[in-house]
């Protein structure tokens, strides 16, 4: 046991304050429940600590002076280097100090280091387009490891910095993580090929996607809500992204796959760039581009054409209306 | 740089930040003289260039971007998006299509609210420089951030809220359901029961512990007089606290600005117009809004063309982090040459709401009724959820389908928890050639402009007492937060 709560300092860089707000989502138990049983402390949090203005910079000096110690630095969104390699597209309010910096300086007196989002683990969408911030994530730029804080950083628990990524971050990957570091029980084993936890990281998103007959029988969605399956024309990359989404749920009951949109693999480096319009599945000689994770592409191919020949027209019905329109047969199971 | 002219025992200059409880990053300079703001300079200090990364792409694309601007006004990025985009391909959204989008981005604006008022604003009425008012120990049990009851409770109820995005829309923040001709979820006959329960139970919250009374209770209240009565023999709730805390510290006479008021109307009906209407309010009037009056100024922004003013459609992003003369990397969006402010108090004004008006009438837009436009704006709104979804047609069509024209144009148009939310979208040879987005804290927070006229919160500012030692004042904080700014939407 530690003998003292687990110290966290949670500080917003160049994102859009999403993981925050999914954050406080938190339930079974609640946010406050979870870190208080599970012996964490909010040093500063941005959306939820009382300390504003000057009180706030004091705390980071005493962290910097080794006065408070600090277990955890969550960082979140991404870190700006531009322009010119000032970092000056992130000031940090009050301090005149460029973010970068001030996570850079942070960040060698922590125990641990957090990338909250896909921002902060890998740049996501701030760095779309021409990024003109010049934006990165914490130990990664893109999917290239280097980023703000370098490709070699470890902090003093020996650990690179653990990229919970998604867009947004689901609550639990976050709180989940936390209550691993707080006691001591996640190794670099856990993490995956791009430091994700491997908790969540090694499910894919098609696992349990209430539209797997669909996909089974490439019975697909033609429009937005349509109930097929969205691998084959609306850009879904659920079989392909890591992630938990389908057997964990949001918000109660639900996934992007529920909410009628493709997975568009958020927790991914490089998702804000995906080579075509996020919602269109590119395809060469009429076969998706992106095949399932591990299926060798012939007998992907196979298997695709094999199934739409036998799709029941029950699934070739359903999968381009909105609702169920031809039901299930019920067999009768009573030998009379 | 504004020099300091003054004495030390008279005249001083403060920097507020990293200024927290407000989504993003604010800086606040301040120029204080004989124990009050002389001045305001309001620095939002994080540029991402947003207008910049929907360039170029796919039209379509702006439904996966655009959201991703603001983690607690995304739905609402969302709906901006989609309209402009429907604009562009001609759709009109089928009723069912139109209802769960109100439905969706009502949740967003409701829980937006309560997250303000719980989280962000009602925290500072906790602190120990107040630990003589005689209301303190109620603040301090219900309010101490991250701590009080009230807090506590507000959280879980903004958590089950969710569950209506968690069902509509996938997730939240950064749902892919809202489409240029509708929804891309439909409903069902067990969605929609279950929709209306998380609802009820929200109401319940709202009725047990914010306001301690019936949802009718709140929607009567109609004259000064009324919410008066309320203060002082009202039901024991979290609204009751508050007018007394706003009593006592006098916060109708803090924060006032210009008093002109924009609103783009919320939740568009099937019959046409909106739930809360479309228009503007300055000098005493109601006007039609014209968006074809809206500039954005560059003036005081690390932004190119700082020599004139710029209309959407031809607007342009150019960071220019060497530029010595801005102050922000915020624009200064005026209308008709002017600025304007925004929320839900301007929503409520210019709907015609009596309280609202009379509040307005008396002592303008302040603290006080900033905040009470929230929570009378978050009953109204609940009562009106209730009835988008028994409103639902479930045989109908959630959503229809149209074509990418080469060239076209549009604007999307619609109203975030914190007020008029602005898609300016040009499409040509088939991409996004121009996207430029004015949010509600652009209005609310914008620097001078090319006149040196400065914005609705550097004006609310003036005027405001502090203390002598105070690094942070607190008067400060209770106006900036008044307006519950949105930093990442701001600038985007």
């Amino acid at each position: 046991m530690r003998d003292r709560p687990l110290s966290v300092l949670w500080l917003q860089s160049g994102g859009c304050g999403g993981c925050t707000m999914s954050l406080l989502c938190a339930e079974s138990p609640d946010l406050l429940t979870v870190l208080e049983a599970a012996n964490i402390r909010l040093l500063w949090h941005p959306s939820l600590s009382e300390e504003t203005g000057a009180e706030a910079v004091a705390l980071f000096d005493r962290i910097l002076s080794g006065a408070e110690p600090l277990d955890v630095l969550c960082v979140e969104g991404s870190l700006l280097r531009g322009p010119n390699g000032t970092g000056r597209f992130h000031v940090l309010a009050g301090t005149g100090r460029p973010t970068i910096d001030w996570v850079r300086a942070l960040a060698a007196m922590a125990g641990h280091v957090v990338a909250v989002g896909t921002c902060a683990a890998y740049g996501g969408i701030t760095a779309a387009g021409e990024n003109i911030t010049d934006a990165c994530g914490l130990q990664y730029d893109g999917a290239r490891r280097g980023g703000a804080l370098g490709g070699e950083f470890r902090t003093r628990s020996g650990l690179p910095v653990i990229n919970v990524a998604g867009c947004p971050t689901h609550p639990n990957w976050v709180t989940e993580t936390l209550m691993l570091l707080a006691e001591d029980t996640l190794a670099s084993g856990d993490l995956d090929v791009y430091q994700r936890p491997r908790f969540y990281a090694d499910h894919l998103v098609h696992h349990g996607c209430p539209r797997n007959e669909y996909y089974e029988y490439k019975a697909s969605a033609e429009k937005p809500s349509d109930l097929g399956c969205l691998m084959e024309h609306m850009g879904c990359l659920g079989t392909q992204a890591h992630a938990d989404c389908n057997t964990r749920l949001w918000n109660g009951e639900g996934s992007c796959t529920r909410g009628g949109y493709a997975c568009i693999n958020c927790t991914a480096p490089g998702f804000e760039e995906p080579g075509h319009p996020f919602q269109q599945t590119p395809k060469f000689a009429g076969i998706p581009i992106g095949l399932p994770t591990d299926m060798p592409k012939a007998w992907f191919v196979a298997l695709a054409s094999l199934a739409k020949a036998a799709t029941p027209e029950r699934v070739r019905r359903n999968a381009a209306a909105d609702r169920i329109v031809v039901p299930p047969t019920v067999r009768n199971t009573n030998k009379s | 740089m504004p020099q300091n002219t003054g004495t030390e025992d008279t005249k001083r200059r403060l920097i507020v930040g990293p200024f927290n409880r407000v989504e993003g990053d604010l800086e606040v300079r301040l120029e204080i003289a004989d124990g009050a703001v002389s001045a305001a300079y309001v620095n939002s200090p994080l540029f991402r260039g947003f207008e910049r990364i929907l360039e170029g792409r796919d039209p379509l694309d702006a439904l996966v971007v655009a959201p991703r601007i603001c983690g607690i006004c995304s739905v609402s990025q969302s709906h901006a998006a989609a309209l402009a985009l429907a604009g562009i391909q001609g759709l009109t959204v089928p009723r069912n299509g139109l209802l769960a989008t109100n439905l969706m981005t009502a949740t967003e604006n409701i829980a937006d609210h309560l997250t303000h008022f719980h989280l962000f604003f009602m925290p500072d009425f906790a602190r120990s420089a107040y630990a003589d008012r005689p209301w303190f120990d109620r603040a301090e049990a219900r309010f101490k951030a991250a701590q009080g009851t009230s807090v506590r409770r507000a959280m879980a109820a903004r958590t089950e809220l969710f569950h209506i995005l968690g069902l509509m829309g996938g997730k939240w923040p950064h749902t892919l359901t809202l489409q240029p001709g509708g929804v891309a979820r439909a409903v069902d006959a067990r969605d929609r029961v279950r929709l209306l329960a998380i609802v009820g139970a929200f109401r319940r919250f709202l009725e047990t512990s914010l306001f301690g009374a019936p949802l009718d209770a709140v929607l009567d209240l109609a004259a000064p007089e009324d919410l008066d009565r309320w203060r002082t023999a009202g039901p024991e709730g979290d609204f009751r606290l508050f007018l007394e805390i706003a009593e006592d510290l006098e916060l109708p006479r803090l924060g006032r600005a210009y008093d002109h008021f924009l609103s783009h109307g919320a939740y568009p009906s099937p019959d046409g117009g909106h739930l809360y209407r479309r228009g503007v309010f300055a000098d005493g009037r109601d006007a039609a809004y014209d968006p074809g009056e809206v500039a954005e100024h560059h003036r005081f922004s690390r932004m190119a063309g700082q020599d004139r003013p710029h209309a959407p459609f031809v607007g342009s992003t150019v960071p220019d982090g060497t530029d010595e003369e801005g102050y922000t990397w915020c624009k200064a969006p005026r209308l008709s040459g002017r600025p304007f402010e925004t929320g839900a108090i301007a929503r409520q004004l210019i709907d015609g709401h009596p309280l609202v008006r009379a509040l307005v009438a008396r002592d303008g837009a302040n603290v006080h009724s900033r905040v009470v436009a929230r929570l009378l704006e978050k009953a109204r709104t609940t009562r009106a959820m209730e009835q988008w979804l028994r409103g639902l047609d479930l045989a109908g069509p959630w959503c229809v389908q149209g074509g990418m024209p080469d060239t076209a144009q549009s604007i999307g148009l619609t109203e975030a928890a914190r007020g008029a939310l602005g898609h300016w979208l040009r499409v040509e040879h088939g991409r996004i050639a121009g996207y430029q987005i004015i949010a509600p804290t652009t209005w609310n927070f914008s620097p001078r402009d090319l006149d040196g006229v400065p914005g609705p919160l550097e004006q609310a500012l003036v005027g405001a007492p502090v203390r002598p030692g105070e690094a942070s004042p607190l008067s400060v904080q209770h106006i900036v937060r008044s307006f519950d700014p949105c930093m990442v939407c701001t600038v985007h």
